[in-house]
């Protein structure tokens, strides 16, 4: 099975889930000896290519003169987003890609007329406009290369996909990570959702990562039943014997946050039960790990809960400090308003960390030792924080349980269902 | 003639409430009141009333012919008392007929018996006092919570003055024996064990309505081959079920009262099957061996074990908890304390929080207040939590027995249930508890060295007094009756003194000279009336009495 595969980024260069996942998945796949071309706009070339065929977006050459695409392109390019839209982004990352977007948009318009695309391959202003280049190039790809599937992660790869399968003929299977529903609740930007919604039409097959996400395609896409397959995310195992001996530096027990500080990750519900907890126990810290447009917000009422000496903010953290916050901490907190996946648990409770979940996510429907609770119930939440902190039981069986059961989520077998779905798209057609 | 056993089971905990974490040590109400009531009131009208009146209409027609035995939890007694005061009437009417036997078991549905013997004595005893004194009958069978056996606690059943014993026909213990036999006890003979048909009862409570089962539908007529099928030197059967079988968990339009109503009928009529109670099944038959039962089983699961309650590190932690204050409830003398420790016991809050199953919930799920095993430990444990702080609280009050004088008339402080306390405990538990207890005293040194006192003076009881089980109680019996309510309020350590003082008696009475079955029981009803109470003075159940009339005209 040789499958042309369209991510918009991966490993090291990751701001969300999306590159972690397409990582292992596409490892998955290869151990299944599928032959992976993988699509990422503008590799930085010090990508994990681990037996799978990383191209650079921006290498390929485009010709206008194919009608078809021009007509593509006629019919996407005046789509802009607006950029309080863009996803995974964090604000003062922001600020900077605006300011730097703008000078590449003049070059990619210069470039434009020399029929070569330079992509950032950050998610900015100027992202409409990429996808559509991006869907431009993969059209050239996809006539010059030989594959049976094609495989689209998440909107911004979708008219890559659809126009690489009008060139091709061959089925389209496109991945939902994320809707535009999870990001923006429910002011959702049109343009985007169009273009998932076309997406998912044009599609053969639609893979979710959760029931979750599989019922809001169902339903606010009206995308047929049949059609669409959850295949849960999973973890990659990971033994990193020099986090054995991290130190914790402080003697209270630690309770963690750790993500964007968005609307969409519920922060707001983490800070108000931190304040439930210390005025029960003040021997407890709180971390916030992550930046994101409400981090302002969340300082500010911490401040007026004068709790600043029990809750703290890190910032963004990333890579080995990822893994040193779970290493130091005591319970994991996730209480996302709305989570397609939510792989940070998983992360969590591989490094022995017990985690409580908000049932809002897609996580939830996969684990069994973790504490759901709703987002909002902040009193649940408070609860089950306090409960593992103070009942030794607790911990002991997600110390005994949790680590295996993340073990068992293994890409591996997410690959071979999507393995089957491909297999099953091609019988299709 | 052979012999069926139907035994109708009932049990319904006192759920908890949703009780946060900031809830401890400010708030002591941890049912959830309105849900009880709930589910009381539903089971009740759906299954308890009309299943009560077909059986009493049943015996109304074939007179002492048919039978049937109930063995009803006290939390079950209780909350029906409260919120279905009709359905005891209607058990009151159903003991009247003589045809109903009503078996013991631990008051508060407790595992009391994998833990501490005396809380297992105390509870049973309790329970069957209750009994004899709402249905007018001293029960003489036992059917522990869940049907929970081993050879211990059939030995220690019998000590109680329990003659028969209802436990599971686990394949495992079994092998190639069948239930359908009288057995006894392994270590003492004396105790005839029953056992529970579960091929037989299942089909009923588990699968009767079920239409994709190959043998649906299942009429008395069917049933009764299925008897008649049986090796014919088999001799009694043991139908075993929670009541709720009969209309809850097959409601009525799935013709569960039909297949009831016409079961006797079809019995007499094409069988030489006939019913009868348990205690009558023992006399009737003869034990064809003893069974050995080394480690505990149950009624519960595939399993038939104990580790649908115990076994996972929370059901271990949270029932470990429970018991660590048990001494220290009992010294209280404090009713609401001692009711809320019985009702934390019952197995149920242990039951929520299994983890076995995970994949296949749906019979675990029935009537389960809790989405997962982590909440329901973690509720349970911010209740303990609440608890232990009333218990620490009501130990340190310096005033407590002047307060309780008169209650302590027929005291927990008294020498029986204090010596036993630290007899039953293995070595390494009993310095464990000692050591908690002395924590506690020093850190607040004024109110609590007396704690610390008693706790030395119980040590060598604890050493030596193993035989004097059986033998303290007679001893007691005349000094707590005649004792006056403000003698017995005197301090804990002078009564300690007296067991000290009382030990090389009991010493000498051997284990042997108890056995005869007339001392035993009187020993055994002495000690009743000693202890708790209850079991306590006539006095007392008397001036209960009027109070529970009133509920019921209700």
């Amino acid at each position: 099975m040789r499958v042309l595969m369209f991510g918009w980024e991966f490993p090291p260069h990751i701001t969300g889930g999306l590159g972690t996942a397409c990582f292992g998945l596409t490892k998955g796949l290869v151990k299944l000896d599928a032959s992976v071309i993988f699509v990422v706009p503008k590799a930085y070339g010090d990508e994990v290519k681990e037996g799978f065929r990383l191209v650079n977006a921006s290498d390929v050459t485009v010709d206008l003169t194919e009608t078809e695409q021009a007509e593509f392109w006629n019919r996407i390019q005046y789509i802009e987003a607006g950029s309080n839209l863009i996803p995974y982004v964090g604000p003062e990352e922001f600020e900077r890609i605006i300011t730097e977007e703008e000078k590449e948009v003049i070059d990619s318009r210069k470039q434009h007329f020399s029929r070569q695309f330079t992509f950032s391959g950050k998610y900015g202003k100027n992202l409409m406009e990429e996808v559509a280049q991006y869907a431009l190039v993969a059209s050239s790809i996809a006539a010059s290369t030989k594959f049976d599937v094609i495989h689209a992660h998440d909107w911004l790869t979708y008219p890559a996909g659809i126009s690489a399968k009008n060139i091709s003929g061959k089925p389209l299977v496109v991945h939902v990570h994320a809707t535009e529903f999870d990001r923006s609740g429910e002011n959702v930007n049109q343009l985007v959702y169009d273009i998932e919604r076309y997406g998912m039409e044009a599609a053969d097959l639609v893979i979710t990562v959760s029931n979750l996400t599989r019922q809001i395609v169902i339903d606010k896409y009206g995308i047929p039943e049949d059609k669409v397959f959850t295949v849960h995310n999973a973890v990659e195992p990971v033994n990193r014997p020099e986090l054995e001996g991290v130190q914790k530096y402080v003697k209270e027990k630690i309770v963690t946050f750790l993500g964007r500080v968005t609307y969409q990750k519920g922060p707001d519900y983490f800070v108000e039960a931190a304040y439930k907890v210390l005025q029960k126990d003040p021997d407890v810290r709180f971390v916030m790990a992550g930046s994101g447009d409400l981090l302002n917000r969340m300082v500010r009422r911490v401040a007026r809960l004068k709790m600043g000496t029990r809750f703290h903010f890190t910032g963004f953290l990333s890579g080995s400090d990822v893994d040193r916050m779970f290493a130091m901490s005591d319970v994991y907190v996730m209480p996302s308003v709305s989570e397609p996946f939510g792989i940070s648990p998983l992360e969590a409770m591989r490094s022995n960390v017990p985690v409580v979940i908000s049932k809002q996510s897609g996580v939830a429907e996969v684990l069994r030792h973790a504490v759901k609770v709703d987002f909002w119930d902040i009193d649940a939440m408070a609860d089950a924080i306090y409960g593992i902190l103070k009942y030794e039981g607790l911990r002991k069986m997600f110390v005994s349980y949790g680590k295996s059961e993340v073990d068992n989520l293994k890409w591996d077998k997410a690959a071979a269902k999507i393995m089957d779905l491909y297999h099953q798209a091609v019988n299709k057609m | 003639m052979k012999s069926i056993c139907l035994i109708f089971q009932i049990h319904q905990p006192y759920r908890l409430r949703t009780f946060r974490f900031f809830n401890i040590g400010e708030d002591h109400q941890y049912y959830d009141d309105f849900q009880n009531r709930h589910i009381i009131r539903k089971i009740a009208e759906r299954s308890y009333i009309p299943a009560t009146n077909m059986l009493l209409s049943l015996i109304r027609e074939y007179g002492k012919a048919f039978k049937v035995s109930f063995s009803i939890s006290g939390p079950a007694l209780e909350q029906l008392s409260q919120h279905a005061p009709d359905v005891i009437r209607g058990f009151r009417e159903l003991a009247a007929t003589g045809c109903v036997e009503f078996l013991a078991e631990p008051w508060s549905h407790s595992l009391a018996s994998l833990k501490s013997k005396e809380e297992f004595t105390r509870q049973v005893i309790k329970h069957r006092d209750y009994i004899a004194n709402q249905f007018g009958q001293t029960p003489k069978t036992f059917a522990n919570t869940e049907l929970i056996y081993s050879d211990n606690i059939g030995k220690d059943v019998y000590e109680m003055g329990f003659t028969t014993l209802l436990t599971e026909g686990a394949r495992h213990v079994l092998g190639w024996k069948s239930p359908n036999f009288v057995y006894c006890n392994s270590i003492n003979p004396k105790l005839k064990v029953l056992l529970r048909n579960f091929r037989l009862s299942d089909d009923l409570s588990f699968r009767f309505s079920n239409k994709t089962w190959t043998e649906w539908p299942l009429t008395a007529d069917k049933y009764v081959n299925w008897l008649n099928e049986l090796n014919s030197d088999e001799e009694v059967v043991n139908i075993v079920m929670n009541y709720e079988t009969i209309g809850e968990q097959h409601a009525a339009e799935t013709g569960i009262f039909d297949f009831f109503r016409h079961l006797p009928e079809a019995v007499f009529a094409r069988s030489d099957f006939g019913f009868s109670t348990p205690s009558e099944a023992v006399k009737k038959y003869q034990t064809v061996a003893a069974l050995t039962v080394p480690h505990p089983i149950s009624s519960a699961d595939e399993e038939k074990d104990i580790t649908a309650w115990l076994g996972n590190e929370l059901q271990d932690e949270a029932f470990g908890k429970v018991y660590e204050p048990e001494s220290r409830v009992l010294e209280s003398g404090d009713e609401t304390l001692l009711r809320d420790w019985e009702r934390l016991q019952t197995s149920d809050h242990f039951y929520y929080m299994c983890t076995k199953w995970f994949t296949d919930g749906s019979l675990h799920k029935y009537l389960n207040p809790y989405a997962s095993p982590y909440e329901a430990f973690i509720n349970y444990m911010n209740v303990l939590s609440d608890f232990m702080i009333r218990v620490d609280n009501s130990v340190s009050l310096p005033d407590h027995s002047e307060m309780l004088t008169e209650q302590l008339s027929s005291s927990y402080i008294n020498p029986q249930s204090k010596s036993d306390t630290i007899i039953h405990k293995k070595p390494k538990t009993m310095a464990k508890t000692i050591a908690t207890k002395a924590k506690p005293a020093a850190k607040k040194p004024a109110a609590k060295k007396p704690v610390a006192k008693k706790v030395a003076a119980k040590k060598p009881v604890a050493k030596t007094a193993t035989p004097a089980k059986k033998a303290t109680p007679v001893k007691k019996a005349t000094p707590a009756k005649k004792a006056a309510p403000a003698k017995k309020a005197t301090p804990a350590k002078k009564v300690v003194a007296k067991v000290a003082a009382k030990k090389p008696v009991a010493k000498k009475a051997p284990v042997a000279k108890a056995a005869p079955k007339k001392v035993v029981k009187s020993a055994v009803k002495t000690a009743v009336k000693a202890a708790p109470k209850k079991a306590a003075p006539a006095k007392k159940v008397a001036a209960k009495k009027p109070a529970v009339k009133k509920v019921v005209k209700k």
